[in-house]
């Protein structure tokens, strides 16, 4: 499958912060957006998930098996955000519970989902007592727990150790294996091959 | 839409949840009356109706502040707005929860309350009819407020001033239903049917009116 994007551009307030973006991401394939705060990294993302209003252009999805019916692109998206949408007074097993419940298509066990993310036996552990990395990594779990071709990652790895990071990349990598495509908006090389780049506003 | 039921239920028995808060405020208005009213029995059963009505109406609002804005600011409602459920499905949804731990314990406590109060044994079976009915209209109607004012740190105040002229009617009815319970030749029944199809309207026009604010508030 591919995700293709036409022309996106995004106004938030009276501001033009996407102007004419284009790109084609296929499976198999990440697209890593790049550049400076405030050039509009996250303001991609969270078009490409449904949560802006275009001001013109299109995303779609060509998907030449029909292996996904007739579901929108953001029906086929994770997003995952700055916020870990974890609720503090859950414990763990029951915010991931939740999450597998209300996005459906399961696809991994909780506890294998989070030994995927190195945090098994933690189920019953109230969110609220988790460090901010372990905390992101429960997040990341979230992805892994109801399947979703496409992955769109706000900088996921803020606030994860360098064992964790390449545990991610590990995660990333088999997603991609899996026929799966990526988009992250990072800082930080994520350790990923076959990746493309897209670079926002003046770069150094 | 059942996980959805299933956690905000639990998040609202957990810790900052909120379920006793709103029948506490209830029971502290409603016993607070007598004491500023003066140990007249008459004059306050006569009144009875009105304090339980508003009571709940001031309990209600209390927890509707953090209805959406807690899902807002950890990211969850971000997730909501992706999913494919419709959002005024999820909106239904919340507000029916919202209903379930505040509007159905102050209805179930509301004869309890009523007998501080001295009032009639016909009086407190219409304060709890008219209060079953009612108070959805309520939750629903809070929703839509809730949800324009999700992005403002301090909402609450600006949510009650948005809200409570939409609920007049309610009150009104609900009101007159109960002293009309009470009082020849006054029928009960049109008054109560009013407030009935009052929580009916906004059980179906609430939920789009909340779903659309949450859309452009997210933007």
């Amino acid at each position: 499958m591919k995700l293709i994007a036409s022309n996106i551009s995004v106004i938030r307030g009276e501001e033009l912060i996407l102007e004419d973006i284009s790109f084609t991401v296929s499976s198999n394939e990440a697209l890593i957006v790049r550049g400076a705060n405030g050039t509009g990294k996250s303001t991609l993302l969270r078009a490409i998930a449904g949560l802006l209003p275009l001001e013109t252009g299109t995303f779609s999805v060509d998907d030449p098996d029909n292996e996904f019916g007739d579901s929108t692109h953001s029906q086929l998206c994770h997003y995952l955000g700055h916020e870990n949408a974890m609720k503090p007074a859950m414990t763990v097993g029951e915010n991931l519970a939740f999450w597998q419940e209300f996005a459906g298509q399961p696809h991994l066990e909780i506890d294998e989902a989070m030994e995927m993310v190195g945090l098994d036996g933690l189920q019953d552990v109230p969110f609220s007592h988790l460090s901010t990395g372990q905390r992101r990594r429960i997040s990341i779990s979230r992805l892994l727990i109801s399947y979703r071709p496409i992955w769109l990652l706000d900088e996921p790895t803020a606030g994860l150790d360098a064992a964790s990071e390449k545990q991610f990349a590990k995660l990333m990598q088999i997603h991609l294996e899996d026929g799966g495509l990526i988009i992250a908006a990072t800082h930080i090389p994520l350790g990923l091959e076959n990746t493309k780049e897209l670079v926002f506003g003046e770069q150094e | 839409m059942i996980a959805l039921l299933k956690r905000d239920l639990k998040l609202s028995f957990r810790s900052g949840g909120g379920a006793a808060i709103a029948l506490l405020f209830y029971f502290a208005v409603v016993v607070s009356m007598p004491f500023a009213i003066g140990p007249d029995p008459i004059l306050l059963s006569t009144i009875g109706g009105a304090t339980l009505w508003i009571g709940a109406l001031l309990a209600s609002l209390l927890g509707l502040e953090r209805l959406f804005q807690s899902d807002a600011e950890d990211g969850s409602l971000d997730q909501m707005l992706i999913s494919p459920t419709p959002l005024a499905a999820q909106v239904f949804t919340k507000s029916f929860v919202h209903w379930l731990v505040t509007g159905l314990p102050l209805t179930l406590m509301a004869p309890v309350f009523g007998l501080f109060l001295g009032m009639s044994q016909n009086a407190l079976l219409a304060s709890m009819a008219t209060l079953a009915v009612g108070t959805p209209a309520i939750s629903f109607i809070g929703a839509v407020g809730a949800a324009i004012t999700v992005s403002l740190s301090r909402g609450g105040l600006l949510l009650s001033v948005l809200v409570m002229p939409m609920c007049i009617p309610v009150l009104i009815f609900g009101v007159g239903a109960v002293r009309a319970a009470v009082t020849e030749p006054d029928p009960f029944l049109p008054p109560f049917l009013l407030v009935a199809a009052i929580s009916l309207f906004f059980a179906v026009i609430g939920p789009f009116a909340s779903a659309l604010a949450l859309r452009q508030g997210a933007s």
